[in-house]
């Protein structure tokens, strides 16, 4: 009976992780972010962003993730916010144009809820990060995709975006929640059985 | 018999409408050249506060005032003038609505929605539509100048009649003044 069963143990395995997936199709993917101005929640968005990530849901601690994001690209809501936020008390584009988050560890919650942990990057100021996403596949054959759903609790005066006047989180909330939602393809077909 | 003045509820709505109205339209021009800043954020923030709040007000008044005939013009005043007074507070009755709502729409569309008193979000009325909204921020603003407009006529008549003719138009809105001011009560 043993004998009979590590085999067929091993074949689930095989083929549960025959899905991996690698690269982020940009265009289906979006980065969202809700600022609190006055106790008003104001949407906002990244129009550009890079990222590459390999994600395998049967061992997702051998997962990895490195996300850029072009802040100049950045809608904020209104024009007058977008010329302020790429200012210097912000984002201060012109000397950092990019906010990067690179993973260092990726942990199963249970039912299709990950946690990552990793590092971001923004304006020069390194901080370490949690973020909890969910794993959903979507489509099949060769259509088929990963999609990666999870909000980064993002505090602003962390990283310096919002100094002077600005940095009065009473007027412009400290949290900052980024919400993203990442489509992958397969990184390779892998054979089925 | 009709009552010679308003009631206690009508005056209170009356002067705290004319007050929060006042200041919005000092407010409302100030604010809006202003360069972005945090002030210039609590500014509309207060703004928005203040209008919602007009809003309420004004409905508050339409319930009380169904329940609660106005009094009587004073005799005296010439048919035109009551006719033009008529006219000019029906205007009012419109503006009290249509400014406010014209905020909160343009609000609505411009995507920033509005949160009373920074605790009760309120619902947006159209959905975000940038080139409507720049549009509605238009009709706010000339709405809101026709409105200054006719309350400044409204101000000035009210004036002319307490001071000028002397017939006691005002009074009937001064909870201050004793009968005794108005014209019925005059030796």
């Amino acid at each position: 009976m043993k004998r009979l069963l590590l085999p067929l143990l091993l074949t689930a395995a095989f083929s549960a992780h025959a899905v991996e997936y690698g690269t982020v199709l940009v265009e289906k993917s979006q980065i969202t972010f809700t600022s609190k101005q006055m106790g008003v929640p104001v949407d906002g968005r990244f129009g550009k962003f890079a990222a590459t990530l390999s994600f395998d849901p049967a061992r997702p601690e051998a997962g990895k993730a490195q996300i850029e994001v072009d802040l100049a690209s950045v809608d904020a809501g209104s024009k007058d916010a977008n010329d302020e936020v790429v200012s210097k008390g912000w984002f201060n584009v012109r000397e950092f144009p990019k906010a990067r988050f690179v993973s260092t560890s990726v942990k199963a919650l249970g039912n299709n809820r990950f946690e990552v942990k990793g590092q971001m990057t923004i304006k020069g100021r390194t901080r370490d990060m949690t973020v909890p996403f969910s794993y959903k596949p979507d489509g099949a054959g060769s259509a088929a995709t990963g999609v990666f759903e999870g909000v980064l609790p993002l505090q602003r005066t962390q990283f310096g975006i919002g100094e002077g006047a600005w940095a009065d989180t009473s007027v412009v909330a400290d949290e900052v929640p980024i919400k993203f939602r990442l489509v992958a393809s397969q990184a390779s077909a892998a054979p089925r059985k | 018999m009709t009552p010679l003045r308003y009631t206690r509820t009508a005056m209170l709505l009356h002067w705290l409408m004319a007050v929060l109205i006042l200041g919005m339209f000092g407010l409302g021009i100030y604010m809006a050249d202003l360069p972005l800043s945090p002030q210039k954020l609590k500014l509309y923030s207060y703004h928005k506060w203040a209008g919602i709040s007009v809003l309420l007000l004004a409905l508050a008044r339409v319930a009380w005032r169904i329940g609660h005939a106005p009094p009587p013009l004073p005799a005296s005043q010439p048919h035109w003038q009551q006719m033009a007074a008529h006219a000019g507070h029906g205007l009012l009755y419109v503006l009290i609505f249509a400014a406010p709502l014209s905020g909160w729409m343009m609000s609505s569309a411009l995507g920033f929605p509005v949160v009373w008193f920074g605790v009760l979000p309120l619902p947006d009325l159209i959905g975000k539509d940038k080139a409507l909204g720049e549009l509605l921020k238009l009709v706010h603003q000339y709405l809101n100048y026709v409105f200054l407009a006719v309350v400044t006529g409204h101000a000035l008549a009210a004036i002319k009649h307490q001071w000028l003719d002397r017939d006691g138009t005002l009074a009937r809105m001064l909870p201050a003044c004793t009968p005794s001011d108005l014209p019925e009560n005059r030796p």
